[in-house]
């Protein structure tokens, strides 16, 4: 599908978001929900587990999303997604877009049952999981799309053993219309994938990278610099999958180009969470990005590893 | 139209005949043969409505939420662990007070596992918000449904038609299914006064301080508090709307008139059984052979379970010389859960120092074991024999310990 990019000035000004929300200073959160909502336009309605999101929204009676929203158990967002479907379809209100908005620990941890049944059935809506890589709402605890090594609040001295869980890919098995990765990072390709995400049928997923400054341990003004990082070292790979093809994308395909990723390292000392890892680990993580990238530089239409 | 279904296939017209616009389902024995009934209504174009086979009874719960939030008819059944499994999403649907209608076809709960019948699972949602109605029979479940989903959306609260297991849901009884023209008319489409709408939005359920608040335009907002009153409110006042529903039903089809409770040689007993469900109308037959044995009983069966209408109930029997409630289910650690609702139903009966009747508990039919009727003759025989006991024991009947 070929679209022309839009950039900042081709973005539209309506704001679907009221000035003033109860996100952390520094939080990418409140950029990549202010451009994702002006993709999905005003005739949408959400759905939101608890998270970071439900803080930012607002505490009754005040809110600050103008969409209207509904607030779902944890476990239990895509199911909810689809009774909205269902319940629209139902009643021939079938222009109204659906999308639900779950963190990383809603999408891949107690929400993924959900997610999975609906990807199953087809049921139409978008799925974004705001990938902060942890339980941040409650207090930085290690979820399963931490990554190795991060220090969290329950992985306190020896940091996360275990690697990031692969949601896309999870998703991308289940042979659904579309799976895309963004980052907060880059407002302009994630409003592009959601516009294109929205004119496609069945559940379509669409993980974006938010670097949390409380979580992650950076200052606040650097959350779009940790989060360009995450992408130009080539650790974190901006690509979407559609018809089971998965290409990169956006700034991840530019460094095709470039033939040149910044060292991971960079990326790594940047936060405090990585503060244990030992050159050693680093060491071995790039050369990981390294023959990973390779491929892509040799054959750059056929980077179908995910 | 007089025909000859089981159970299930009763409850499956009832939700046809109310026009649920969404259905949710998960199978789990017995329920199962109602929302497999539902799918063929559906897929032969006999109803319209989205059918929505879920991955769990919680999602299946999930999609009744969202659905019913956004102005649609829901309807989902479950039994046992399902029921369990959804506990926090019941609590869920109830607090942001949305009429959806659930069948709860009854079920022992595990461990160890179970598929036999008993009360433990709905009764172990007592106390979650819903409206609670336990019905003896194939025309109260079809009725039934038709009534809860008027009663749901009149209070804005959900409702679980509890029936049992196999003794019903399974058996084969004849019943009248009304004309869909006489269910168009009793039950107008359902017209929430908010439904999800990107015209007029609204943030549903989102989080609410411990205290009251100003909106954006200085407006006072409940707080938690407020909105858990108003829950408990019109739960109180449910019981008013129950009877007036049950009696405009009655006008539209003749049958009805006994909203709360029903009874049956009652009106000179001295001593009165208790029960819910179809145990109830086993009893009778006990209240028959009593009778016969020159012993004024009867038999009450509570159908208004949640809320409790406490008043009519103590008025029903604060007159006897002795009560037995026979349970298929109990508060762990306490007793029967009715027994202690009936008890003190009557706490204030007895306050001006007037005679009140004795309470004996009978546990039975835990998991499905077999209740004989002549066990169940001779504990009532017993407790009318010998009266008020010294200690407030529960006794169990048929175990075989």
């Amino acid at each position: 599908m070929t679209h022309t990019k839009t950039t900042i000035l081709s973005l539209p000004e309506e704001e679907f978001v009221n000035p003033g929300t109860r996100a952390c200073a520094g939080c990418a959160l409140g950029t990549a929900y202010r451009v994702a909502l002006k993709a999905m336009g005003r005739n949408t309605i959400l759905v939101v587990p608890p998270s970071c999101l439900t803080v930012l929204q607002g505490l009754y009676p005040i809110a600050a999303t103008k969409l209207p929203s509904l607030n779902v158990t944890f476990a239990s967002t895509a199911a909810a997604a689809t009774g909205l479907t269902s319940a629209l379809k139902a009643l021939g209100k079938t222009d109204i877009n659906v999308v639900a908005w779950a963190g990383d620990g809603g999408t891949s941890d107690i929400g993924l049952q959900a997610l999975s049944g609906a990807a199953e059935r087809g049921d139409n809506f978008l799925f974004i999981c705001y990938d902060n890589e942890g339980y941040m709402n409650t207090g930085v605890q290690r979820s399963g799309t931490t990554p190795q090594g991060a220090i969290t609040s329950n992985t306190p001295l020896k940091g996360k053993l275990q690697q990031k869980k692969d949601v896309p890919s999870i998703m991308a098995a289940h042979g659904i219309s579309y799976v895309a990765t963004c980052s907060a990072a880059y407002p302009l390709d994630l409003y592009d994938k959601v516009r294109k995400a929205m004119t496609l049928p069945g559940v379509k997923y669409i993980n974006i990278h938010i670097p949390c400054p409380p979580g992650w341990g950076f200052d606040t003004r650097y959350a779009v610099k940790v989060g360009k990082l995450a992408v130009e070292t080539g650790l974190y790979e901006l690509y979407e999958v559609e018809n089971s093809v998965s290409r990169l994308s956006g700034a991840s395909r530019k460094l095709i180009d470039k033939r040149a990723l910044v060292p991971v390292s960079e990326y790594f000392r940047a936060q405090s969470r990585f503060k244990l890892m030992r050159e050693a680990q680093i060491g071995e993580i790039q050369k990981q990005i390294d023959a990973r990238w390779v491929r892509y530089f040799e054959s750059p239409e056929d980077n179908g590893e995910s | 139209m007089h025909i000859i279904e089981s159970g299930n296939v009763a409850a499956a017209l009832g939700v046809k005949l109310s026009r649920a616009q969404v259905i949710a389902a998960y199978p789990i024995t017995p329920q199962t043969p109602l929302t497999e009934k539902l799918s063929e209504f559906i897929e032969s174009g006999e109803m319209e409505a989205q059918y929505v086979p879920v991955e769990s009874e919680h999602s299946a719960m999930a999609v009744c939420i969202a659905s019913s939030s956004a102005g649609a008819r829901a309807f989902t059944a479950t039994s046992a662990n399902g029921l369990l499994y959804m506990h926090e999403q019941i609590q869920w649907a109830a607090g942001a007070r949305l009429p959806i209608v659930m069948c709860v076809v009854n079920r022992g709960v595990g461990a160890p596992w179970t598929i036999w019948n008993d009360h433990q699972d709905s009764i172990s949602q007592r106390d979650t918000g819903w409206i609670q109605y336990y019905v003896n029979d194939h025309q109260q479940i079809i009725d039934g449904v038709i009534k809860a989903f008027m009663l749901a959306e009149e209070v804005m609260i959900p409702v679980m038609l509890c029936y049992d297991g196999y003794l019903l849901s399974h058996t084969y009884m004849p019943f009248e299914v009304p004309e869909a023209s006489a269910v168009d008319a009793f039950l107008p489409p359902y017209k929430p006064a908010y439904a999800l709408d990107p015209e007029n939005p609204a943030n549903l359920n989102t989080v609410t301080m411990p205290d009251v608040r100003l909106d954006a335009k200085g407006r006072l907002a409940h707080g938690y508090m407020e909105i858990r009153y108003l829950l408990q409110e019109d739960l109180i006042r449910t019981i008013d709307v129950m009877a007036r529903i049950d009696e405009s039903f009655r006008k539209h089809f003749g049958r009805g008139g006994s909203p709360y409770y029903e009874t049956y040689q009652c009106e000179d007993a001295e001593f009165i059984a208790v029960s819910l469900g179809s145990l109830s109308y086993h009893l009778r037959d006990v209240v028959d052979m009593l009778r016969a044995d020159g012993f004024k009983v009867g038999v009450m069966s509570v159908h208004l379970y949640r809320p409790f209408p406490a008043e009519a109930i103590a008025d029903a029997l604060a007159g006897s010389t002795g009560i037995v409630v026979f349970e298929k289910a109990l508060s762990y650690g306490y007793q029967g859960a009715l027994c202690s609702d009936i008890k003190s139903a009557l706490y204030h009966k007895g306050v001006d120092g007037s005679r009140m009747p004795f309470v004996h508990n009978y546990i039975l039919g835990l998991g499905g074991r077999e209740i004989r009727t002549t066990d169940l003759c001779e504990a009532f025989r017993k407790s009318c024999t010998e009266g008020a006991a010294p200690t407030d024991e529960l006794r169990w009947l048929g175990l075989k310990i």
